[in-house]
């Protein structure tokens, strides 16, 4: 249904991960900002988790090959359609041989990083391990287990010609449950074992500081930089399991967070984690800018992933509503 | 902190992980271990119990509300559960120590004082029992390595070593099953796969079954 014109590197095809492989050493993988690929996909009225193509590198061009239907959520990339403007976070009906063309993020009142392409029933590729999100270090899933080059084809599940709506689009949860500390973009954090193992001034300073993302940092992991947390003594662990958002610190006090891509295990000492709920948001901030770290409980935590699943319930029902009015038209 | 007991923490609401006392790495510990997992995946807030070297995650399913009730479960459990006993297959695997293949072994002798020779043989003698799998799709984390060729990981991770690489990170030794970033000291190399992504059970070795390095060949 989709010819790739021109592909930035990295461009891949995810959906929410694969959650059970984790014995195998099977990394999760999943979309970056998960909240945006739910979002495009309900859009469309796609399933939450269907598989979309993760666009991180721009510009990035498709041409549809067939009459069908699109979302685009994510960083606002001023993408058009045959030169015409399109809304961040829409869905639209697209005829056979009209191209799609994303730019580079724009700046605005959210700086995001990740663009989203979500199809009509989601991208058909094979499920591999009960997901279809790309294992780049194992090199399956996604579409041949790698990132999507120029003259790749992917075909949508459904053919969209049920999707009625025109033009529908929705507000981005940045803006609907914003979350800044000193006009820092921030996530919230837990504790993790060897938290108490730092110097005090250390564990004052990973609340207090920013943290820059530095150009070291990717699906796998992003690695901040700022004021060395320092243990009071040296720890060598024993390798354990980890998931995405776990903050490591490696010997020279530069933490890295754990992300999609991450490995299921480590031994790095953990000094906290990204709650899952504001993970999202520490996935699509751009290499070097700044993030704040904020302290919080397990109940808080519980909560917020509570308020994402409201919010997504809430679209889907606004969404439906909309769908329902224009289809009686 | 005391290292007497066993240690229960989260990983964000994602997951939860329990570690068991002690800190050498025992083959008996690890036995309860897979026992632990065994039971522990049939609780309900479970998603997957997944073996770590003597610890032991649990991913949720749900995030339980109440964190210590899980934490004490876990703990009653591990009172109870005896060593399970595997055995499983033997696989030997040809390994090509130092060279291109093995570039942090003058890190390794650096650090432990030892002689190039000294350090394969050291690692070559023993009989590995995979403990765990994890790091990447199908690399088995091995236990029983001699202590003395010990090497803490590196300071700042490499961004890529090769599939093949034989590592030592800590008084822990592995295999890797493709290319990818690690902390780990590279030591030598071997001709490897074993992951299968079609099969439902993607992997040739589980936990229970060994690894002997045989020398093929030695790089000075």
């Amino acid at each position: 249904m989709i010819e790739v014109l021109a592909a930035g590197a990295q461009a891949t095809v995810q959906d929410l991960g694969r959650t059970d492989c984790l014995r195998w050493g099977v990394g999760t993988a999943g979309a970056m900002d998960p909240m945006a690929l739910a979002a495009g996909n309900l859009l469309l009225g796609n399933d939450a988790n269907s598989a979309a193509v993760e666009i991180q590198v721009f510009p990035f061009r498709v041409r549809f090959t067939q009459d069908g239907a699109f979302a685009v959520t994510g960083a606002d990339c001023a993408a058009t359609l045959d030169g015409l403007p399109l809304m961040p976070w829409s869905a639209h009906r697209v005829r056979a041989g009209q191209e799609l063309h994303f730019g580079v993020p724009q700046p605005g009142r959210w700086r995001a990083s990740r663009a989203y392409l979500c199809l009509p029933g989601g991208v058909d590729v094979p499920m591999v391990l009960h997901s279809r999100s790309t294992q780049l270090r194992g090199s399956f899933g996604g579409l041949e287990g790698r990132a999507l080059r120029r003259g790749d084809a992917l075909r949508a599940a459904t053919s969209g010609a049920d999707f009625v709506s025109s033009d529908i689009g929705i507000l981005p949860p940045a803006l609907a449950l914003p979350l800044e500390r000193d006009g820092c973009p921030a996530m919230r954090v837990l504790p993790a074992a060897e938290y108490g193992r730092y110097t005090q001034a250390s564990r004052d300073g990973f609340w207090r500081n920013e943290w820059k993302i530095t150009p070291q940092s990717d699906r796998y992991g992003f690695r901040l930089a700022g004021e060395a947390l320092r243990p009071e003594a040296p720890m060598e662990m024993r390798s354990h399991g980890i998931v995405p958002g776990v903050i490591q610190v490696p010997p020279d006090g530069q933490p890295i967070v754990q992300m999609r891509d991450a490995q299921p295990s480590g031994g790095y000492p953990k000094f906290a984690t990204v709650i899952e709920a504001d993970l999202w948001r520490l996935g699509q901030a751009p290499i070097g800018s700044r993030v704040r770290f904020i302290e919080t409980t397990w109940d808080e935590a519980l909560d917020a992933q509570e308020e994402l699943k409201v919010w997504l319930e809430e679209a889907a029902r606004l969404i439906g509503l909309h769908r329902n009015s224009q289809g009686a038209a | 902190m005391s290292i007497d007991e066993p240690l229960f923490s989260v990983l964000g609401t994602t997951a939860a992980l329990f570690e068991a006392p002690g800190t050498a790495m025992t083959l008996e510990t690890q036995q309860r271990i897979w026992s632990l997992a065994k039971e522990a995946q049939d609780w309900p807030e479970v998603r997957e119990a997944v073996p770590g070297m003597n610890n032991l995650m649990l991913s949720f399913e749900t995030p339980p509300r109440r964190l210590d009730e899980l934490e004490r479960r876990l703990l009653v459990a591990w009172r109870e559960v005896r060593p399970l006993k595997l055995a499983g297959r033997v696989i030997e695997l040809p390994v090509t120590y130092g060279g291109d293949g093995g570039p942090h072994m003058a890190d390794v002798v650096a650090h432990t004082g030892l002689s190039v020779d000294d350090i394969v043989e050291l690692h070559s003698a023993p009989l590995y029992p995979v403990y765990a799998l994890g790091s990447h799709p199908g690399y088995c984390y091995l236990g029983g390595m001699d202590p003395r060729i010990a090497t803490p990981r590196r300071k700042v991770p490499v961004l890529s070593i090769p599939g093949g690489a034989v590592s030592i990170g800590g008084s822990q030794t592995g295999v890797s099953a493709s290319a990818g970033p690690s902390g780990w000291n590279t030591i030598g190399s071997s001709p490897l796969a074993f992951f299968y992504p079609d099969r439902e059970v993607p992997v040739l070795l589980q936990h229970g079954d060994s690894i002997r390095f045989r020398v093929e060949r030695i790089i000075r």
